[in-house]
């Protein structure tokens, strides 16, 4: 029985398109062009990332020199923040909720999925612009709202959220207003981050090229697809659990406040009867889904710059592309391993231990395809390639670090310790940063005309390097000796902590000495706008549909309409004349 | 880039079409209101809680199948909808089920 | 080049973007209303006791309201047929009666909560009048969000039926989606709260 057709059809009926010039603040500022917004979001992810940084390096004194007045600075910062240059224990938690929040909500997240997702993804399936392009425009003003939020929430009395990234209940509940602020802003970054997802999803599916079928995408591709489906379904709990702490907080409701809590030695007169655990169930079933969302894209990063650098197919495209649909199916059902000790039972504990270390299967088989890939290859070590390279490794150490923590049993002594930091930032700082500047080098070109400079590149990378393993090896030390993280001190009231005090100074050097090494790179992203070496279309010898556009792509990206031939990585043909044949050729 | 036109059909099997539909949804309309009657007198009973919650939840979920197939036309909707649901419908029973799971064989004293 | 598909449904999907648009957001509601029926399952559970619906709330209001909003989702639905069969002037008729039946709930839900607050329930005095408002208050946002749509269609946004109607039914067809999702949603909140 023919189902009706939701769409009676009609001639084809041409749109409005905007022939006309746009004012300078339809084309650069409200923008609804994908380039643009791409832009935009890259812009705005990467003074966050800075921002956030520049939080962990204010906290690193604290924790190198606990007690000890910082020079200048401490000065600037008020009496209600650091008396004398000294870091209050408020201001360190103030400094370490929102370095966390920034880094994931307003930096990684903005950059690897608003800013890559957005430029490269209509250039790479072939497509004009992303399917709603106004709700696209719309998803970056609300991330602007939700930073605006979050900045301003530092200037209300009391501070900015100091419950941690976590915000766990009830301390979040009986916090000062800046917690508010932190679950104002929290909404508008959700609902930016689901309209962007829902774009993402109708944009890939509907938009691809002709030719462009599935098994032909670039990898890149797949995984912001994947990307995409963990924010649109894993999300709206926390918008939903925000909502309940919001009602907490303001109507005095009790979903998460149980009875008979005692606060500064006085009793609290509310009804009670909440669940701690309610919230952390909420929070965590986005959050762990949250951290693929911060690999994923800097996986396909990754995997499109090998293939490029060592002129060779990736290796095991198609088991790369169902562990990416595994993983992100797993993903929505592991997260209690952040809760082993909440007293969780045996039977929920194996399950939830079980699932964790299922997922770990795909993780390998994607990073030991990439492994393999390098193997034979023609390898060219460009500044993407080297930090997409550097990648593998330090990938490798914070997945496998990742284990002892989602085993039940090893979790137990390292739960909350300098471990676990050492963990997800291994993945997330050397891993998923370093991606995505493979990421900035890598598409500059096509965006700007231009390359950034080499040496500058590579002294950044070097550079940044060997800081972040000067960071974050030391915390696996401490952690393992059982130094608690959020401590302002460092640890310096526990005798098990002391044996590992030094090890803060390093990690703290190593912190402001990867200050000074992303000065070139600041440096190099402004000075090649207007003097980087002039490109053409294709300065990487690419395969990929987005080389076929002018750098940069004008409005609507492509003359005429791009068609997919064949595979992605079409590297090294026998027989073909060229070390390379890129999927848009005939 | 040019879409391709899809097949045109005739105005006048849409106008037929639409009868159908229409005749559906008066059907619809009438089995949610008996539906809703069903509910509320069950209600009235004050049956024991694990019965009354299953009793109810069976109601409800014809009602809002009802709602789904014929006022959403879930019923003739393309494969990809039911994949996107169908993975929806999955992570929704994951999340009604594991928290609650977890606090039932878990430690916490209220 | 236009972003093609918006009108026109891509043929192997055999959907408009817009449709699939539609759904995703249907989807990522789903998980929303289901997180707060999550916590309604995991805070009830965990209470030593709970008021059955019926001793704190008015049944039968709430039924005529839950009359009122599937009565709106036939005369939505009613709507886009019109405009599959060109009547415009039915569709008036029949977004109207949906916007109307629309603020009838509100008003409803208006008069439900002042007498809650007159006689002092507020979400503050137990979780289960915390969950009653809650989701209550949220799914409102969300009658209120799809009445603000459809007035839209209504009125100004009707004259895209004179430039482009296909594209015009198709965007009432995706706001009729919303809406009744809206009254599925009530489907479920209503005997979970009202009657168990």
């Amino acid at each position: 029985m023919s189902d009706h057709a939701d769409v009676a059809t009609t001639p084809h009926v041409a749109h409005e398109v905007h022939h006309e010039e746009l004012g300078f603040w339809r084309k650069y500022v409200f923008s609804t062009d994908h380039k643009v917004i791409g832009i935009q979001y890259s812009v705005t992810g990467l003074v966050f990332l800075l921002f956030g940084f520049s939080l962990m390096m204010l906290m690193r004194w604290s924790l190198a020199y606990p007690g000890s007045p910082l020079p200048l600075i401490g000065n600037l910062l008020g009496d209600s923040r650091m008396p004398g240059g000294t870091m209050l224990p408020e201001f360190y938690n103030e400094l370490g909720a929102m370095h966390g929040t920034i880094m994931v909500f307003l930096g990684v997240v903005p950059l690897a999925v608003g800013g890559f997702g957005n430029f490269v993804v209509p250039l790479q399936i072939g497509a004009p612009d992303m399917a709603f392009p106004r709700l696209n425009m719309l998803s970056y003003w609300c991330l602007f709202l939700g930073g605006i939020t979050m900045l301003g929430s530092f200037l209300v009395p009391g501070g900015a959220a100091q419950s941690g990234w976590t915000s766990y209940a009830p301390l979040s509940v009986i916090a000062g207003t800046g917690q508010t602020w932190w679950l104002i802003g929290m909404i508008f970054l959700i609902t930016s981050s689901l309209l962007g997802a829902l774009n993402f999803i109708t944009t890939i599916i509907q938009l691809r090229a002709k030719g462009l079928t599935f098994m032909r995408f670039p990898f890149f591709v797949w995984a912001q697809l994947v990307t995409a489906f963990l924010l649109l379904l894993a999300f709206p709990p926390l918008e939903a659990a925000g909502v309940l702490q919001l009602m907490d907080r303001v109507a005095g409701t009790n979903f998460f406040m149980p009875s008979g809590l005692v606060v500064s030695g006085q009793a609290l007169t509310n009804v009670g009867g909440g669940n701690p655990l309610l919230w952390q169930h909420l929070f965590w079933f986005l959050a762990h889904p949250e951290v693929y969302v911060l690999i994923l894209p800097g996986m396909g990063i990754v995997a499109e710059i090998i293939a490029n650098n060592t002129r060779k197919p990736l290796w095991g495209y198609r088991s790369m592309v169902y562990s990416l649909i595994f993983l992100g199916f797993m993903s929505f059902i592991v997260w209690a391993h952040h809760m082993f000790m909440t007293g969780m039972g045996t039977a929920m504990a194996a399950f939830f231990q079980t699932t964790t270390m299922i997922i770990s299967i795909p993780s390998v088989v994607i990073l030991t395809a990439l492994i393999i890939s390098l193997y034979g290859g023609s390898i060219r070590f460009n500044t993407p390639m080297l930090f997409a390279v550097a990648f593998l490794p330090m990938f490798g150490i914070g997945g496998l670090t990742g284990l002892p923590l989602g085993l039940n049993i090893s979790d137990i002594p390292l739960h909350d310790t300098y471990y676990v930091i050492a963990h997800f930032h291994y993945v997330v700082a050397p891993g998923t940063i370093f991606a995505l500047m493979a990421g900035i080098y890598y598409w500059y070109p096509k965006a700007t005309g231009r390359k950034m400079n080499e040496t500058l590149g590579k002294i950044h990378f070097v550079g940044s390097l060997v800081c972040m393993n000067v960071i974050f090896m030391p915390m696996f030390i401490i952690g393992l000796a059982g130094v608690s993280r959020r401590l302002f001190d460092a640890g310096t009231a526990y005798a098990f902590a002391q044996p590992t005090m030094h090890w803060n100074v390093v990690s703290s050097w190593g912190a402001w000495t990867m200050a000074l090494f992303q000065l070139p790179f600041i440096f190099n992203f402004f000075w090649s706008i207007r003097n980087g070496e002039k490109v053409g279309d294709n300065p990487w010898q690419a395969t990929t549909i987005e080389w076929s556009a002018p750098s940069p792509p004008p409005h609507g990206n492509f003359v005429h309409a791009p068609q997919a031939y064949r595979g992605p990585y079409e590297y090294s043909v026998p027989g073909a004349g060229k070390d390379f044949v890129p999927q848009f050729e005939a | 880039m040019t879409d391709d036109h899809a097949a045109a059909s005739m105005a006048g099997d849409h106008a037929v079409d639409i009868d159908k539909h229409v005749r559906v949804y008066i059907t619809v309309f009438v089995s949610l209101m008996v539906l809703t009657g069903i509910t509320v007198a069950v209600a009235q009973f004050h049956l024991p809680i694990h019965i009354a919650v299953t009793v109810a939840l069976i109601v409800a979920t014809i009602k809002g199948s009802l709602v789904a197939c014929y006022f959403m036309h879930l019923i003739s909707e393309k494969k990809l909808i039911y994949a996107v649901l169908g993975l929806t419908v999955f992570f929704f029973i994951a999340l009604m089920t594991l928290p609650a799971f977890t606090v039932a064989d878990g430690y916490w004293i209220h | 080049m236009d972003v093609p598909y918006t009108v026109e449904p891509r043929r192997d999907t055999g959907l408009t973007n817009g449709k699939i648009g539609i759904w995703l957001f249907l989807a990522s509601e789903v998980m929303l209303f289901g997180a707060l029926f999550a916590s309604y399952i995991l805070i009830r559970t965990g209470a030593p006791s709970w008021p059955r619906g019926d001793t704190v709330l008015d049944v039968p209001l709430a039924t005529f309201n839950t009359i009122v909003l599937i009565s709106s989702s036939v005369t939505m639905v009613m709507a886009w047929a019109s405009l599959m069969r060109r009547r415009f002037g039915t569709f008036r008729i029949y977004m109207g009666a949906t916007i109307l039946l629309g603020l009838v709930f509100l008003v409803v839900k208006y008069f439900e909560y002042s007498h809650h607050f007159h006689l002092g329930e507020f979400p503050s005095h137990s979780n289960f009048l915390a969950l009653y408002f809650t989701m209550t208050g949220l799914h409102m946002l969300h009658v209120f969000g799809g009445m603000v749509v459809n007035a839209y269609f209504w009125g100004p946004g009707a004259k895209l039926w004179e430039t482009n109607p296909v594209w015009f039914t198709n965007r009432v067809e995706h706001s009729g989606l919303f809406w009744h999702f809206v009254d599925l949603v009530w489907i479920f909140l209503f005997p979970t709260l009202y009657l168990l």
